[in-house]
């Protein structure tokens, strides 16, 4: 660990900062159908798309019509994107002549983009038609990122609405957010990535003839236009099957840099919306304080475990000093790519700028914990803001238990109903993670996955089943997980991880939007101070804790205690 | 539900339409026009033929050459299709190696290397990247392997030493990421060098 590690660090927290309450004013803006600078080119354009699609924008949904209207979209889109994958062969822009991709692959994929998961069994350089990264995973990339914000501000407007039946329209959000924030903001991200040297064409492969006089095939495309909403929307699917290790998809520190603003600004921006709309800021930088605990205490965690290398290679006479660099970056080194592991988890991002199978166990532990705590911490766009709102609702529930009154979070009562909508979001993904890890772990087609043996092999599948179903889609990428049963249950997984946690929460907006505002009293808990930070912390870590603990010391814990033993598998 | 159906398929076609189409195509245009070296894929040309891209690294086995980081990307077999065989650097299939740092296999690898390299070889040296394809190595594994250059090419230490530190690349705004040399351009300026 080293003082510019710690600066680079610091550099990246403070800009998070800086960008929070700007951003979250204009998200706030677009979100509340108020003009903005760019409303003069894009209004025209939004009013198009309402009128041919039959949407009357006005048009208050309850949280029911809401939710369907969500899941509706959501089926056409894999029927689509499905259909994409199969045709790919005979469709254009596909230089390389891929063929079509295999039925339960393209199920998996389909699931994994429309889900936000991008988790990918498969590698894009080797697999997909330019067309098929173009018009199918980029277009889920921004749609399914456009739900997610979506359904956030719906909740959002649940706490913020008083006795109302209504908690916004899906159409009108999901149009406004793709395109006042999502297509401007990639529009100026893939210009910058070009110039950092992402590709953005639509050639064939380069053949090169190298010093040595070798052959070299150099995968190319339209790189940089998917890149930025992948990082954007915090999807993670890499163009490429490296992601973000690979020097085309992410060839400079300050590309990187960049990269890893874009995953955290949306999120952390709508805990901002969040607290301007309940009408109080103090209530978002709460919650945003809770996440910032959470994320640094896993940075310096996983950056120790990393820069202090493998001692199983230190002693081979092995000059240790870099750290531990199998399956890292040199422009990168350990920081930036121990930084860039927990900022991808800690949002539900999934890509990576290194291999998290190779990291240390305790260092690629974080990463994992990070998705089992249930990417509260700046999380997805959107569903990292309504992950950590659920969990305040536990919190607060909590309290109330514990001094013996009803709770109220930002001036609504919290009650039965509100409560078990909340668990049932927050016990379903666990549910799917330890059910499969726990299924992979004993029958053949399961074990025939990980290509680690020991331990570590156990925490590839516990890894694959996490990432789905939180939705994350970063890998211990060991795992063959192109299988039928792989396809099959990921694809399950990365269902529940997201409808099972939408449909209650949906619920619970609905709920609280018909709620009547309490008045503030000298009884009231105040949500934005200190203590309601510690509660929501310990909230999260007490659930986390008992859920995940026995899973996490048959893997990475054993296998941390059998590396001080030198033992190898 | 026929409703939302109807919405559904307009949306889907529209914004695939202005998302999918018109969105990367028209950057392919920007980028062309803009930044078109970056755009093709940073490629390097030499004698009019492409033999690479600064951005790739590429394997190097000779004595005459600065070497790039192990690599553990894979082709598929040509005598078997469903099998594959270790192919280093192949800009087509990137991959790490995904060996957990209690592997086996890993600390064999690594053992088989830094024995050829011998003691004390700074860990990039014998670590694969995450893509396979890392076009840089630290100034200390270029050090690393000066003498061996200098002497394979009739130069003496102090004149290659020279050229890998104008090939070193600092930390950007002397703060992010990493001191890297890249490998590529090294060897492409040790080539232009005066032959005796």
């Amino acid at each position: 660990m080293t003082l510019n590690g710690w600066a680079q660090i610091a550099l990246f927290c403070g800009l998070v900062l800086l960008l929070t309450r700007p951003l979250g004013g204009y998200l706030d803006n677009v979100m509340a159908g108020r003009r903005t600078l760019l409303s003069p080119v894009l209004l025209p354009v939004e009013r198009g798309f309402y009128r041919l699609a039959g949407i009357d924008p006005a048009e208050e949904q309850s949280w029911w019509v809401y939710a369907r209207a969500m899941v509706v979209f959501h089926i056409v889109g894999f029927a689509f994107l499905y259909l994409l994958l199969r045709l790919q062969d005979l469709l254009p822009l596909n230089p390389q002549g891929m063929s079509a991709v295999a039925p339960d692959l393209a199920g998996n994929t389909a699931v994994s983009f429309l889900t936000n998961t991008n988790w990918q069994n498969y590698g894009g350089e080797a697999t997909m038609s330019y067309l098929s990264q173009m018009a199918g995973l980029s277009v889920q990339n921004f749609l399914s990122a456009a739900a997610g914000i979506a359904l956030a501000v719906a909740l959002v407007r649940g706490f913020a609405r008083a006795e109302s039946k209504g908690i916004g329209n899906f159409w009108a959000d999901m149009v406004r957010v793709t395109l006042y924030v999502l297509l401007p903001f990639c529009i100026l991200l893939t210009i910058f990535y070009v110039w950092q040297g992402v590709p953005q064409n639509l050639s064939s492969y380069v053949e090169a003839t190298t010093l040595e006089g070798a052959k070299q095939t150099i995968a190319q495309g339209p790189v940089a236009s998917q890149l930025a909403i992948k990082m954007l929307g915090t999807n993670g699917g890499g163009f490429f099957n490296a992601n973000s290790a690979h020097p085309y998809e992410n060839p400079t520190a300050f590309s990187n840099l960049v990269q890893m603003l874009s995953i955290f600004v949306i999120g952390a921006a709508l805990t901002n919306v969040f607290g301007r709309a309940v009408g109080d800021e103090r209530q978002g930088w709460a919650i945003l304080a809770a996440m910032g605990v959470l994320f640094l205490a896993g940075v310096v965690v996983c950056y120790w475990a990393e820069a202090g290398g493998n001692p199983l290679i230190g002693a081979l006479g092995v000059d240790n000093a870099a750290g531990n660099m199998e399956g890292k970056e040199v422009r990168f080194g350990i920081t930036l790519s121990t930084l860039f592991a927990v900022i991808t988890t800690a949002a539900s991002c999934g890509a990576v700028n290194a291999m998290l199978d190779s990291f240390m166990p305790l260092g690629g532990m974080i990463p994992l914990i990070n998705i089992l705590l249930g990417e509260i911490i700046i999380g997805g766009v959107g569903a990292g803001l309504y992950g950590m709102l659920l969990f305040a609702i536990l919190a607060i529930f909590l309290a109330g238990l514990m001094v013996g009154r009803t709770p109220e979070y930002v001036g609504k009562k919290i009650e039965a109903r509100e409560v078990k909508f909340t668990m049932l979001a927050i016990l379903c993904a666990p549910l799917a993670i330890l059910g499969f890890t726990a299924l992979a772990s004993v029958i053949p087609v399961g074990l025939a996955g990980p290509a680690n043996a020991g331990p570590h092999g156990f925490s590839e599948i516990l890894y694959a089943y996490t990432s789905a179903a939180g939705n994350n889609g970063s890998a211990f990428g060991g795992l063959t997980g192109n299988t039928v049963f792989y396809n099959g249950t990921l694809a399950i997984a990365m269902m529940v991880g997201r409808f099972a946690i939408i449909i209650p929460m949906l619920a619970v907006a609905g709920s609280l939007a018909s709620k009547r505002k309490a008045a503030i009293s000298a009884g009231t808990f105040p949500t934005h101070g200190g203590l309601f930070v510690g509660l929501l912390v310990g909230a999260v870590l007490i659930v986390g804790g008992l859920t995940f603990l026995p899973a996490l010391a048959l893997g990475p814990i054993a296998e941390h205690f059998a590396l001080l033993a030198g033992t190898l598998f | 539900m026929l409703r939302h159906f109807r919405a559904s398929v307009v949306m889907l076609v529209l914004m695939t339409v202005l998302l999918g189409i018109a969105y990367p195509l028209a950057m392919v245009g920007v980028a062309g026009a803009a930044f078109p070296g970056q755009a093709a894929g940073s490629l390097v040309e030499k004698d009019g033929k492409v033999v690479g891209s600064s951005l790739i690294g590429q394997s190097f086995a000779g004595d005459t050459y600065f070497h790039g980081r192990p690599s553990a990307t894979t082709d598929t077999d040509p005598a078997d299709s469903t099998k594959t065989i270790a192919a280093p650097y192949n800009a087509a299939n990137s991959m790490g190696s995904n060996l957990g740092p209690t592997s086996k296999a890993l600390v064999d690898r690594v053992k088989e290397d830094a024995d050829k390299l011998g003691k004390g070889v700074p860990v990039e040296l014998v670590t694969t990247s995450g893509s396979g394809l890392d076009p840089h190595i630290s100034p200390e594994a270029a050090a690393w392997q000066v003498a061996r250059v200098a002497k394979a090419r009739n130069l003496s230490d102090a004149e290659v030493r020279a050229l890998v530190a104008r090939h070193t690349e600092g930390r950007m705004y002397g703060l992010l990421g990493e001191p890297r040399v890249n490998v590529l351009q090294l060897n492409l300026a040790l080539d232009a060098l005066p032959k005796r």
